[in-house]
């Protein structure tokens, strides 16, 4: 097979205006991935599909990955006049990289036998921009990948037909998978006379007693 | 409307020049049906005995014959992915045992497998003997037992069965005297096995394997050309090639499709490049053909064991670079996969370095394999759904994970 490189370059030339990034892996499994933006991810994703020397008609393996804020800390030595005297001082400051959601696609090809070519499409947050489009239209073995994904870390995919949860049930309102989940604790308790269970009931309820 | 205007209604739009590989199914069928003129909405499951486990399936019929199927799942969801986060990297091997529990030594080597790619460690030669050994015996019990309860689901009650259990029987006692525990194996290990063979297993399992075609011919003879076995399951419940394709479709129910995808032939893992098999296929794609599949890839898993337990070298069973204790991969990710008896069983790991994997996915071949149960079921009779489903071979353990 090509080298993520050389896919990466017949992409750009094959669909205009794709803006790709390869992600290095530094583990010695050695599988980088190809990191695509949203709006021409499923081009993209069709031209791996179907490009002669590629054909990656296998779409095995979908999942989502929740990525949180980082905080780095960046230090800067600046030269300033303290006490008439001129110093080296080190400001420390802290920046933010916000987070976001990613959905990771593994491609092989059952015709030539290759692969894998890892995928990775990424919203731009973790609160409101969590929609990327659905590769179901090309590969239907993502159907319930993704609405799993959708279950369990909340990426909404554009043009997936039937896009509900998949796992949990349809009442459930949090997105379990991700980092910051907190388990609600009510979960289906049956108040027995246990003081401890009675106690966290009537906080969960206080209407009722 | 024709399947074109399904997809581009299914494809949100989008350019509408992306070819669509599958034909079918409609998508309209599955909105719900407003004037259901004489259709009948029923729930298959989840305590229905033909449905493997807790599964349910919202059918709609008309008449006898099934128009919309949808599957639903989730009864036995705990969230294993979450688990495997949240604990370390040898803290997870005794779990995935509880994935598909009927294959505990596969889904053990594809865990260790993805493992020692993020980390880089190597089985040595004698592990990687024993690790085809255990994983050929439990495919040759996963496959009996499919065929048993394939049968019992179309009514043969208990006697094919049974017969597969008999044989079953043999390999979990081969199992217990070698990993202490029938099922629930927890054998493999980051770059090795937990324990070398016990004296005289490899005798008891030789007689095992020897006897084990007497068992194939027998069932073979009973059921093969067994009149009411075809005339359920020939031309019932067609998976067509492109589709399983598209459709991320491994296993057996693939290669019954007629494609030609078997990963220990494909991407050989661990030693599989040193055997003679071959990769039985069919071509009709229906329940018969998956059944063949089953019976045929035994009699292969058969040749795979006697060459692997001619040839297996004494030896270590650890890669001396593996570490139990204080077990860190290097900050990375890897996806490892292998031929599971139901299908490709892979798993995606990302490390930050720390004991915990950042991500662990598990890739269920059941699971994604139900992705057609629809395609499979629609103009059938509800009879022959319990057969579709049956010729799947899905476990619930895995499904819902």
């Amino acid at each position: 097979m090509e080298t993520l490189e050389q896919i990466k370059a017949r992409a750009e030339a094959a669909v205009p205006g794709a803006i790709l990034g390869i992600l290095l892996n530094s583990s010695p499994s050695a599988q980088h991935s190809l990191v695509v933006d949203n709006e021409h991810a499923l081009a993209v994703a069709g031209f791996l599909r179907d490009d002669p020397q590629l054909r990656l008609d296998y779409l095995s393996n979908a999942t989502g990955v929740d990525w949180l804020d980082r905080e780095v800390k960046e230090s800067n030595i600046t030269r300033q006049v303290v006490d008439g005297v001129e110093r080296d001082i080190e400001v420390t400051s802290v920046r933010v990289v916000p987070g976001y959601l990613e959905a990771v696609y593994h491609l092989y090809s059952m015709e030539l036998r290759h692969g894998p070519v890892i995928l990775r499409l990424r919203t731009g947050n973790r609160s409101d921009l969590v929609q990327i489009p659905s590769l179901t239209p090309l590969w239907r073995g993502a159907e319930f990948q993704e609405r799993e994904i959708y279950d369990l870390y909340g990426i909404q995919f554009t043009g997936h037909p039937d896009l509900r949860r998949i796992l949990m049930w349809d009442g459930f309102e949090d997105h379990p998978m991700r980092k910051d989940y907190v388990d609600p604790d009510d979960f289906e308790y049956e108040p027995t006379p246990h003081d401890e269970v009675l106690e966290r009931a009537a906080r969960h309820y206080p209407t009722t007693k | 409307m024709t399947p074109d205007h399904a997809h581009q209604k299914a494809g949100g739009g989008g350019e509408g020049t992306l070819p669509q590989a599958w034909g079918g199914p409609s998508y309209e069928l599955r909105s719900s049906p407003e004037g259901d003129g004489g259709l009948l909405e029923i729930s298959m499951g989840p305590q229905h005995p033909s449905t493997h486990g807790v599964f349910r399936m919202d059918v709609v019929l008309d008449g006898e014959r099934v128009v919309k199927l949808k599957p639903v799942f989730g009864y036995l969801h705990r969230n294993h992915e979450k688990i495997g986060e949240g604990t370390t990297y040898l803290g997870s091997m005794p779990y995935t045992d509880r994935l598909d529990y009927f294959c505990s030594l596969t889904n053990n080597w594809a865990y260790a497998l993805a493992v020692e790619k993020l980390a880089g460690l190597e089985a040595p030669e004698r592990a990687q003997y024993i690790r085809v050994i255990t994983a050929e015996l439990t495919r040759l019990q996963n496959h009996a037992c499919l065929g048993g309860f394939l049968l019992q689901d179309m009514g043969a009650s208990g006697t094919p069965l049974m017969y597969a259990f008999r044989e079953r029987e043999k390999i979990l006692d081969l199992f217990e005297s070698l990993t202490g525990a029938r099922m629930m194996c927890n054998y493999m290990r980051f770059g090795g096995c937990r324990c070398d063979l016990p004296p005289g297993w490899l005798e008891q399992a030789r007689t095992v394997v020897a006897e084990f075609p007497k068992f194939l011919d027998e069932f073979e003879s009973l059921l093969n050309g067994n009149e009411i076995l075809m005339s359920r399951t020939q031309g019932v419940g067609v998976l067509p090639r492109d589709l399983a394709i598209n459709a991320s479709i491994t296993g057996p129910v693939l290669r019954a499709s007629g494609v030609n995808y078997d990963i220990r032939k494909a991407e050989p893992y661990g030693i599989y490049d040193r055997f003679q098999f071959r990769v039985p296929l069919g071509d009709h794609g229906d329940v018969y053909d998956r059944y063949m599949m089953r019976v045929l890839e035994m009699r292969e898993s058969i040749k795979i064991l006697e060459q692997a337990m001619a040839a297996i070298p004494g030896g270590p069973i650890m890669d001396p670079k593996a570490k139990i204790r204080g077990f860190r991969p290097k900050a990375g990710e890897a996806y490892g996969r292998i031929e599971g008896p139901k299908g490709e069983l892979g798993f995606y790991l990302i490390s930050d370095g720390s004991p915990n994997p950042c991500r662990y996915r598990v890739r269920p071949p059941s699971f994604i394999n139900l992705t057609v149960l629809e395609d499979m079921c629609l103009g059938h009779h509800v009879a022959d759904v319990v057969v579709i489903l049956g010729s799947v071979d899905i476990v619930l353990g895995e499904v819902d994970r």
